[in-house]
């Protein structure tokens, strides 16, 4: 009915392990790598992010001419050090990625077990509203409800988290069914486990390796959902230093300065980059077989 | 057959009743509607004429119902700002939304088909993982961070292409690319994974054992049923790039519904906000039901 992408068993390519593994501690590394930034940022960061010197505005990068050793990848167009608000801009993105696949994975995980294990009219309730969900438009939506209720962190983190719930829900639902009928489920109910510990305790510990891998794939959208909101004005509020925001704040200098939106941008496309090679390695680790 | 496509179009008609809902709740989440369309600079006095000239006064069952009951007649309300009907306005920028959806779609297929045909016949090999390796890094790009690279890149440097605005058609080439790079790494990904579970099908083995060439089973055996998913994917993915028309349409000022809407809501112009949440809601809900017609068409044991 609705094609969402469901578990199925199939070979992957990246066979040849030593490629694939290569792929997956490229992935852990830039994971790592932004998790320590966005928790060190204020130790990492050579300048204040906030701090606008309107003397030294878009300065370019040290490799390109008339940069300044003191501001390693130049300034933006308030003359704030670029390289603090990237480091800063870690933070917004690692904590919007992951509160967000919190909320979410909450939301989705309970509806998609419930429908899974129970089935009739509940797995009815819980499809019609995996496919109410997908049928609102997430960017517009996302948009009209920071415009009202007001942008901020919390605002975007709890929209995206409303919205992105639908793959952990579909992932849940499917992989509850496959486990539902197995025997250690039966022997559990035999001995007379309540219903709760049966869905905690049987059923979700045999399916949260799917629910790993699509973990990382919400976060990885959420994290380009919030740079697309930030960009279109409608997301973190400035000046919190947001990769999204950066490049909505830069636009106008691009023609003369195209580094003000290369920086940031290329720093969400290597984060997004690790967080799915990350991904693709827990799948192939973890035995999930899961198509985007 | 009959009896589920009653039951999918009943559904249908239940996610088309909770998204008129969800849009009508959607606009009034500010609490104050009044004071959030008369900005904030707006006289106490001042909210209160909105209020009251807009029926926003009535309880909200009664401005919902009475929405509802004209959305339902095809009349969505008139736009605060223009004075006009809702609908004329998305009406009149629905052609440029369609344009770019369409042709982006037929770029994503043109580009995702071949490639993941071509990975799957080849599969395991160094073709193969460089194409998953474009997916992979398809995945990554932000949309609207790939259409400004674009613009200084063809537009700026090259000079090939306009930068914004649809003076001429080439204005489409831009954001119609960008819009199927969003597309390209799901479709590619389920094009390579369909055909490579047809390929390993018995009736597979038994037009190889017939010894037809390989160009044939491909193209005409393994293809027709890997094509299933990918009817249904490309539907869904219409749907989310006309949502998506949001970002790219902003991003290079094309006066379609996705710039519309962005207009809308920085001018607190909420009756035209709430008719293309509806609008596109609705576009979702048909597409998906075409899709699962389609594939009844192309699979007869859906048939029944």
């Amino acid at each position: 009915m609705i094609p969402i992408p469901v578990p199925t068993a199939r070979r992957e390519a990246w066979r040849l392990p030593a490629l694939r593994h290569v792929a997956t501690l490229l992935g852990a590394l830039i994971v790592g790598t932004a998790v320590v930034v966005a928790i060190f940022a204020p130790l990492l960061a050579p300048h204040d992010p906030f701090a606008q010197n309107l003397d030294l505005r878009l300065i370019p990068p040290v490799w390109m001419d008339g940069s300044q050793p003191a501001h390693l990848l130049g300034t933006d167009q308030l003359g704030r050090d670029y390289l603090a608000r990237l480091i800063y801009g870690t933070r917004v993105s690692m904590l919007i990625g992951v509160l967000t696949v919190v909320t979410s994975g909450l939301i989705g995980i309970t509806l998609g077990i419930l429908g899974g294990f129970y089935g009739g009219w509940t797995d009815d309730a819980v499809m019609f509203l995996i496919t109410c969900r997908l049928s609102i438009p997430l960017i517009l939506v996302a948009l009209t409800v920071v415009a009202l209720v007001g942008s901020s962190l919390t605002v975007v983190i709890l929209t995206l988290g409303l919205l992105l719930w639908d793959r952990f829900a579909v992932v849940a639902r499917t992989t509850t069914m496959q486990v539902r009928n197995l025997d250690y489920i039966a022997a559990a109910r035999a001995a007379g486990a309540s219903r709760a510990h049966i869905l905690l305790r049987e059923v979700l510990p045999n399916i949260v390796h799917h629910l790993v891998v699509v973990a990382t794939l919400e976060m990885a959208l959420a994290i380009l959902l919030e740079a697309a909101l930030s960009f279109l004005g409608l997301g973190v509020p400035p000046p919190l230093p947001s990769w999204g925001l950066m490049i909505a704040e830069a636009k106008e200098y691009m023609f003369f300065s195209p580094w003000v939106i290369m920086i940031p941008g290329i720093a969400l496309f290597v984060l997004v980059l690790g967080i799915n090679l990350l991904g693709d390695g827990l799948r192939d680790m973890l035995g999930t077989r899961l198509e985007r | 057959m009959r009896l589920s496509l009653a039951r999918r179009l009943l559904l249908a008609a239940l996610v088309c009743l909770t998204v008129l809902i969800v849009s009508f709740i959607l606009t009034r989440l500010s609490g104050d509607l009044a004071a959030s369309i008369a900005g904030p600079n707006a006289s106490a006095a001042d909210i209160a004429i909105i209020t009251r000239n807009y029926g926003l006064d009535r309880p909200l069952l009664v401005q919902f119902l009475d929405w509802a009951a004209h959305a339902a007649r095809g009349d969505l309300g008139r736009s605060y700002l223009y004075h006009v009907p809702v609908w004329g306005l998305i009406l009149d920028r629905l052609p440029v939304t369609l344009t770019l959806g369409l042709s982006g779609l037929a770029i994503a297929l043109a580009v995702a088909l071949p490639l993941g045909i071509l990975a799957a016949a080849r599969e395991g090999s160094a073709i193969d993982r460089g194409i998953m390796l474009i997916a992979l890094l398809g995945q990554a790009m932000p949309g609207f961070w790939f259409g400004l690279v674009m613009i200084i890149l063809l537009g700026l440097d090259l000079q090939w292409l306009p930068i914004s605005g649809l003076d001429t058609w080439q204005g489409y080439i831009m954001p119609a690319i960008v819009l199927a790079f969003s597309a390209i790494p799901a479709l590619m990904r389920l094009t390579r994974s369909g055909m490579i579970d047809a390929l390993a099908a018995d009736y597979i083995r038994t037009a190889r054992a017939k010894g037809l060439s390989r160009s044939k089973i491909i193209l005409k055996h393994a293809l027709r049923n890997a094509a299933m998913p990918v009817v249904s994917i490309a539907a869904v993915q219409l749907g989310f790039m006309l949502g998506g028309s949001v970002v790219i349409e902003t991003v290079f000022a094309l006066p379609g519904v996705g710039f519309l809407a962005w207009d809308s809501i920085n001018k607190n112009d909420f009756p035209v906000v709430q008719a293309v949440v509806l609008f596109l809601a609705v576009v979702y809900i048909v597409l998906t039901l075409l899709a699962d017609l389609m594939n009844a068409v192309l699979d007869p044991r859906l048939r029944g």
